[in-house]
């Protein structure tokens, strides 16, 4: 538990949920603050540099991973909507400037108050959503580097079991990768669309209305893979149903 | 290198597994299985992670000090009556061998399964020197009558569907068998082996362990072939990579309770054997002459450079198993002695970067690899290395590099990256309907497979940046 109840937190939005889904990051803002937090949004925030970190371009992941840690100096927290991001900034950033007498301490400083956003609601703010409803069945992929690099995997779904009217359904394979990784889905497409095809399968076998995860490359990828299959199922971010925000356009609808 | 490159680029050799629905059905099975299995071992197994953390610890302690053990070894080796040989690279490793077999007039090779004498190349090596080679475990009985390599390094033929196994039994085996089930092929193929393993002049091995205070060699079978390879002839030849040392019989045996469990799942293999020198005085059996030929081929580099912990690998195979690239595209696609995860670190040591430079970028960065691994590689880590050393060398294509460059100077400069933002939307717009786009210029690797969802007209920093300037002004 914090020893604040009202810290102080940096949001980094993340370059898609900035590009391609803007209601996450407000569905971020209003969870934060209805757990407590004073929330900001630093405006020298782009992109937490993770397409050069996984390119083997260290020079510009490094200095991304400067501009990012001067940009949130002073808060008490940064948290994002995305393990992957998340994960770059706490494994990647200290590894990035290791060797860097002026940043190595202070990025492993910001990567221990740097978090996964439903991670740190759960398992730093305590918190739980209340009086929220939604009738509709759901399943949940975990997206790896939130699973494997930072522990996410309990906190979501015990929010999610707050939710009223919300039916949970099994995710054959939840925890297998759906294929996105980034620039490989691009420069493996074929390899990539093998992956995501079985991911998308194994999505529609659940005969969940709803496919909830906690990144939105991963959720773009899926989103895209079942609306070329024709598929029903509708794909949100973790938090827009945490928020009470899933009752409008899902990914890829229009208002 | 010792064997021929394919000539087909990475690209095209996956483009043609994936097309291939009957190597995807074998894929299934056998990793299916494999990965099933594997979770019950672990599951029956509560003290897994403290013997992971031991397993990791002896090899570390090895990889540490192993002047000292390779020394060690060697002097009870020697005293056990064996013969040691150093092999720098794949090329002396060849040489040694074949001199051995020349000078003992060898005309038939039995060989037990071993990834090390397909990394030195020694199949095709033994076939140059006119030496007749027979492969005596049941996968590689089935590759070798088809003419191939490899495609897993527990399951050499996990590539081939039964049926299509029938069908190499069937035109290899004089009788053919006489039905396609297993138990009837599996007795076809003892038949058609029996006679060579009592015939042959000399019987090749790799080593699962070396065991330094013993100067033992450790092979681990389920079918017995490694005990009939290395017994009946006159002379017992094994190669093995420096990385397999342990300081004793009992840290051998610490490892093969990962090495087992990880690989197919089981508690203990059919036959785990311990070889220490050739036959004595009042031995009932066993070959006269031991030779034990030691593989550095790029160890000894990896012990001073970013790879120094993939040196920890005891070839399980559950990275590849649990590996969502290799359960699409197979083994053979990796162009590599060793496929999979660990192969993809394993050959640009091997091999060269520039040659295999998309290997370690055909992943995912999904992390599986590492959290079955039973000594703890950090696999995605060291794939990350290779990336860094390609950008490095210049080795990734210039479309990337532009790509990459234009993004990172805009990334670089927060107000120029919002300018774009805010112009780039609007322009994606006019792409698609209905909240989708189809097909986009520039990004036809996402849209050949899949949909775009159809971006917002403006950004979250936008949209955020006017709310709080009316919330200011309404205060």
């Amino acid at each position: 538990m914090s020893a604040k109840p009202h810290p102080r937190v940096g949001l980094f939005v993340t370059c898609l949920v900035d590009a391609i889904r803007p209601q996450i990051g407000f569905a971020a803002i209003q969870l934060l603050e209805e757990a407590g937090c004073i929330v900001e949004v630093p405006a020298a925030q782009t992109c937490c540099g993770q397409p050069a970190f996984n390119s083997g371009d260290d020079a510009d992941a490094a200095h991304l991973a400067r501009q990012t840690i001067a940009a949130f100096e002073g808060l008490d927290h940064v948290v994002l909507p995305s393990g992957s991001c998340a994960a770059t900034m706490v494994h990647g950033y200290p590894e990035l400037l290791a060797d860097d007498p002026d940043w190595a301490a202070r990025a492993r400083a910001f990567a221990a108050r740097t978090h996964e956003i439903t991670s740190f609601l759960v398992d730093v703010m305590g918190y739980r959503p209340q009086g929220r409803r939604l009738d509709a069945s759901a399943t949940y992929h975990d997206s790896c580097s939130g699973l494997r690099d930072l522990g996410v995997a309990a906190q979501p779904r015990a929010m999610l079991a707050e939710i009223e009217g919300l039916q949970m359904h099994g995710l054959e394979g939840n925890d297998v990768c759906c294929g996105f990784g980034g620039t490989f889905c691009v420069k493996y497409a074929p390899i990539s669309n093998a992956i995501v095809t079985e991911k998308a399968e194994a999505i529609e076998r659940s005969g969940a209305d709803l496919l909830l995860a906690g990144d939105l490359g991963c959720l773009m990828n899926m989103a895209g893979k079942l609306h070329r299959r024709g598929a029903a199922t509708r794909c949100f971010h973790t938090i827009e149903v945490l928020a009470g925000r899933a009752d409008g356009p899902a990914i890829g609808e229009e208002a | 290198m010792s064997h021929p490159k394919p000539q087909p680029s990475f690209k095209a050799r996956a483009g043609a597994a994936l097309a291939d629905p009957t190597l995807k059905l074998a894929i299934d099975r056998t990793t299916g299985t494999a990965e099933r299995k594997r979770a019950a071992a672990v599951a029956a197994f509560p003290e897994f992670d403290a013997a992971r953390a031991r397993g990791k610890a002896i090899k570390d302690h090895v990889i540490a000090h192993l002047d000292h053990y390779l020394e060690t070894f060697e002097r009870n080796a020697i005293a056990s009556g064996a013969k040691v040989h150093w092999a720098a690279d794949d090329a002396e490793a060849r040489a040694i061998v074949t001199r051995i077999c020349l000078d003992a007039k060898a005309r038939l090779v039995t060989r037990a399964k071993s990834m090390l004498g397909e990394e030195i190349g020694l199949p095709h090596a033994l076939a140059d020197a006119g030496i007749e080679r027979v492969e005596t475990d049941l996968a590689e009985h089935i590759i070798q009558l088809a003419g191939e390599a490899p495609s897993h390094i527990i399951w050499p033929a996990m590539h081939r569907t039964r049926e299509q196994v029938a069908e190499l039994f069937k035109a290899g085996h004089h009788p053919p068998p006489t039905a396609d089930d297993p138990a009837t092929m599996v007795q076809s193929a003892r038949r058609e082996l029996r006679a060579k393993f009592l015939g042959a002049d000399i019987g090749i091995s790799g080593a699962n362990f070396l065991v330094a205070d013993t100067g033992a060699t450790c092979t681990v079978t389920n079918e017995g072939n490694a005990e009939l390879t290395t017994t009946p002839p006159r002379i017992h030849i094994v190669t093995a990579g420096i990385e397999k040392l342990v300081p004793s019989t009992a840290h051998a045996f610490a490892l093969l309770r990962l090495l087992v469990r990880s690989a197919t799942g089981g508690e203990l293999t059919q036959y785990t054997t311990f070889h220490c020198g050739p036959k004595r005085p009042g031995d009932a059996d066993g070959p006269e002459e031991m030779h034990i030929v030691l593989v550095d081929n790029g160890r000894s580099r990896m012990l001073g450079d970013e790879f120094r912990e993939m040196l920890r690998c005891i070839r399980c195979g559950a990275c590849m198993n649990h590996c969502v690239v290799y359960r699409q595209i197979g083994g053979h696609a990796y162009g590599g002695t060793y496929p999979g995860p660990m192969g993809a670190v394993l050959t640009p040591v091997l091999d060269g970067l520039a040659g295999s430079r998309d290997l370690p970028h055909a992943c995912t960065m999904n992390g599986r690899c590492a959290e079955v691994c039973p000594v703890g590689i950090p696999i995605p880590t060291l794939l990350r290395a290779w990336r860094v050393r390609s950008w490095r060398e210049g080795l990734e294509p210039g479309v990337m590099r532009a790509g990459i460059g234009i993004w990172a100077m805009l990334a670089r400069r927060p107000a120029l990256y919002r300018l774009a933002t805010r112009l780039a939307l609007p322009v994606l717009r006019l792409f698609g309907r209905r909240g989708w786009i189809g097909s986009l210029p520039l990004a036809g690797g996402w849209t050949a497979h899949r949909d775009l969802p159809h971006p917002p007209g403006r950004s979250f920093m936008d949209q955020y940046r006017d709310q709080q300037a009316k919330k200011g002004a309404g205060q």
